[in-house]
């Protein structure tokens, strides 16, 4: 008998011819992860994957598991060979540790799935006999409709038996739908923003804009921590931190004050762009949400996007602000955003923003300022931090 | 690096470190080993208490060694509330306090008792007519800072307290002397204070210690429950290296008084000058009288807080406000209470200097702060 663990895959799954590149870069993905465990070899047969464990380190491998798109349920299994005595003997050991473990269960149901089907039993006999033997051992009752506790036993060229399913986040594996360049601010939205689009797949690196000496070193920190946390899911990550304060004295001293913040976005999407094109991003992230604030109310946005003609993922937009607090705790962003800092857009808030903005407006405002320039200046001054996934 | 920040904290006086490293390499006996070892640091420590007690007009047997002035501070009020607490059920102390004061004293409103907040006046000066005139049979304990950490304003202390008694003989005081301690004349049995807290760090001495003046014959009970050191009053073995360090820094601090408090008039004088030829549109909140090594500046249509991360840059290093009000984002309480309008608290930095500031080193601050004021104002004044 030997503690294995098994994965079930979503989407990946799905794929067609090329189903073999997915797989092979959520093994990788997962070898580089759990490298820190003692672990076996780890396989992939007919759909799952699977990793011999070490029982003491269960639990940590099943939260570092959870970290890696891809991966739909996390299963704790006992391996047999595929005769019935031992998997009567793993079914026994699995439903007592489980019942120890949770006491007051009362029902459950056996459900066996046969890939080899040369097995002499087919499913429903081997169901018959494991539901008999537990019957016969422990004091529950089988509910085929709404059962305490599943047990599972898959037969393959081995047998793999087990209870407990924990679920991860699906979606596809990291880097297997091209790269981002996610904006972080220090914010709640965009570390959410960068995790939902990192989880179908697309490898992330970070611009973040600060206005330092008018921000400050520790408010810069709790942003690398953001992006730190985002890398846990998404892998390691490079970190590109602008100073916006020399663009957003220029437009201060040039522009209408009810334009500054817009203006200011108009140069940070110009900013995204050249580096987009300098280090070959495919696409943006933002953690934009419609109407959230005065700047990403739909006339906001059009001013915004209207600077590039790259591919702009803003995957909050429709969500309401409470849901995306609500993922943002469960990915464990949140209690990090909300560290009082400035960020660099709450320095130069004007009192009134404008509402209804227009591209011809905004185009006129800009007239006066060295455009090129102060791009390639802040682009030039950039400074560069390399982030080490956060295991 | 040009550090003006030193009500936060000072730098340790290389004898503070020498002595320091002497307890940790050599002299690590426990005071109350039985042996010889033991005894002879405990002698050591005898000495260093005395040099406190000097330092502060007390005697040997009236100083107790504690963590620092916010355990101090919690100490006195906490015991002295409890010492009193059947006499009655008002306590009084000053609107600006330091928050290891403040907070004590909301946590018992929120038990029930009445608890008045004194007002001050711009400069942090409380209506000594208005504390007289809350003093009834009711009061059981005042307690009142002796140099205000944020604008360097001194309660005159001998006057109020001979004032007080005359009123209430059996209430009891307390006295903040965190920022007073080694840097104004003390002289405890003169004032006829209860209970005084200092703190070693704000002197040249390490951080981790202070200490509790504890009038001889006044008894209170402890916070801390255990092996009876301190005479019960702060049980658990004592800090050695930082009570060799801190005594070290009270003799320093004695021997160099005038020597130091003359250099900081100096200091002072040559600020507001500087501050008087190079800025505009601002307003000195610390008092004349006030302790000279603490000035707190209000600039116009500026952010202290902006203006700190443009010095820092040079390595200047002031402060907006007192460190243990600066955490977050929340604007110091005092700022508040000295009636500053938004726009002036907002632009407010406070200076502390030290023995070793020099007049070049306020030179260069102010020349750099007048240019960085100039350039903030650029920016924020549209």
């Amino acid at each position: 008998m030997e503690t294995v663990m098994s994965l079930s895959l979503g989407e990946v799954i799905l794929k067609g011819k090329n189903k073999r590149q997915f797989i092979d870069k959520l093994l990788g993905q997962i070898r580089k992860s759990i490298r820190d465990f003692q672990h076996g070899k780890i396989y992939h047969l007919m759909g799952k994957i699977y990793i011999p464990y070490e029982k003491e380190e269960e639990d940590a491998l099943i939260s570092r598991l959870q970290h890696i798109f891809g991966i739909v349920y996390i299963s704790p299994c006992l391996k047999v060979d595929s005769n019935l005595e031992a998997i009567e003997e793993a079914v026994l050991t699995m439903v007592k540790e489980k019942m120890d473990r949770e006491p007051g269960l009362e029902t459950f149901k056996a459900h066996t799935k046969r890939g080899d089907k040369s097995f002499y039993l087919n499913s429903m006999e081997v169901n018959n006999k494991i539901g008999g033997m537990v019957l016969k051992n422990f004091d529950v009752k089988v509910d085929v409709h709404h059962p305490d506790f599943y047990v599972y036993c898959d037969i393959k060229k081995d047998s793999y038996i087990y209870i407990d399913r924990y679920k991860a986040f699906g979606g596809m594996p990291a880097g297997t739908n091209g790269r981002g360049l996610l904006l972080l601010s220090g914010g709640i939205d965009s570390p959410v923003a960068g995790f939902l689009m990192a989880k179908r797949g697309v490898a992330i690196d970070c611009l973040h804009f600060h206005s330092y000496p008018f921000t400050s070193e520790r408010g810069e920190e709790k942003v690398v921590k953001l992006a730190e946390q985002v890398s846990s899911y998404s892998g390691k990550m490079t970190f590109y931190s602008v100073n916006i304060l020399p663009i957003q004295k220029e437009i201060n001293k040039n522009c209408p004050e009810d334009e500054m913040t817009l203006i200011s976005r108009r140069f940070m999407m110009r900013i995204a762009e050249r580096l987009c094109h300098i280090k070959g991003y495919d696409s943006i992230i933002t953690g934009e949400s419609l109407g959230q604030v005065a700047s990403q109310t739909i006339d906001g946005l059009k001013v915004t996007n209207d600077i590039t003609r790259r591919l702009i993922f803003r995957p909050l937009i429709g969500m309401d602000k409470v849901n995306i607090m609500d993922l943002a705790k469960k990915i464990g962003t949140y209690e990090t955003s909300i560290l009082p800092f400035d960020d660099c857009c709450t320095v130069f808030l004007p009192k009134h923003p404008s509402l209804r903005p227009t591209i011809e407006e905004m185009e006129q405002s800009e007239k006066g300022l060295p455009i090129e320039q102060l791009v390639e200046d802040a682009i030039t001054n950039m400074k560069i931090v390399k982030i080490k996934e956060e295991l | 690096m040009i550090y003006l920040d030193n009500c936060a904290t000072t730098k340790p006086d290389p004898q503070v470190v020498k002595a320091m490293v002497e307890a940790l390499e050599q002299n690590f006996a426990n005071p109350s080993s039985l042996h010889s070892f033991g005894h002879k640091i405990e002698k050591e420590m005898e000495t260093m208490r005395g040099s406190l007690a000097s330092l502060l007009g007390a005697e040997e047997d009236e100083i107790y060694f504690t963590s620092g002035g916010t355990e101090s501070n919690n100490i006195a009020i906490h015991g002295l509330i409890d010492k009193n607490k059947r006499k009655g059920r008002k306590i009084i102390t000053t609107s600006i306090e330091h928050s290891s004061i403040l907070d004590q004293f909301r946590h018992y409103e929120q038990q029930g008792y009445e608890v008045v907040y004194l007002s001050v006046d711009g400069q942090g000066r409380i209506d000594r007519k208005q504390l007289l005139d809350e003093i009834d049979d009711q009061t059981i304990v005042v307690s009142l800072f002796h140099v205000h950490n944020e604008l360097g304003t001194i309660n005159p202390l001998k006057e109020i307290i001979n004032e007080i008694r005359q009123k209430n003989k059996d209430l009891l005081i307390h006295g903040d002397g965190v920022q007073a301690c080694g840097k104004i004349k003390i002289d405890l049995h003169e004032l006829g204070i209860d209970t005084y807290s200092v703190s070693s760090h704000k002197i040249y001495g390490p951080k981790g210690i202070g200490g509790l003046y504890l009038r001889r014959g006044l008894d209170i009970s402890s916070l801390v429950i255990g092996g009876g050191q301190e005479k019960g009053l702060r049980s658990g073995t004592e800090n050695i290296p930082g009570i060799f360090g801190f005594g070290r820094a009270c003799q320093l601090a004695q021997k160099d008084f005038k020597k130091r408090y003359d250099h900081a008039v100096t200091l002072r004088h040559h600020l507001l000058e500087l501050l008087k030829r190079h800025l505009d549109r601002y307003q000195i909140n610390s008092p004349e009288e006030g302790s000279p090594y603490i000035i707190s500046i209000s600039i116009e249509d500026t952010r202290g807080e902006v203006l700190l991360h443009y010095l820092e840059g040079d390595e200047i290093y002031i402060s907006t406000a007192s460190a243990c009000s600066s955490h977050g984002t929340k604007r110091s309480n005092t700022l508040d209470h000295i009636g500053l309008s938004d726009n002036l608290a907002d632009g407010t930095i406070r200076i502390c200097t030290c023995k070793d500031t020099t007049t070049d080193d306020l030179d260069q601050f102010v020349k750099a702060l007048a240019n960085y004021v100039y350039d903030i104002r650029q920016i924020m004044g549209r």
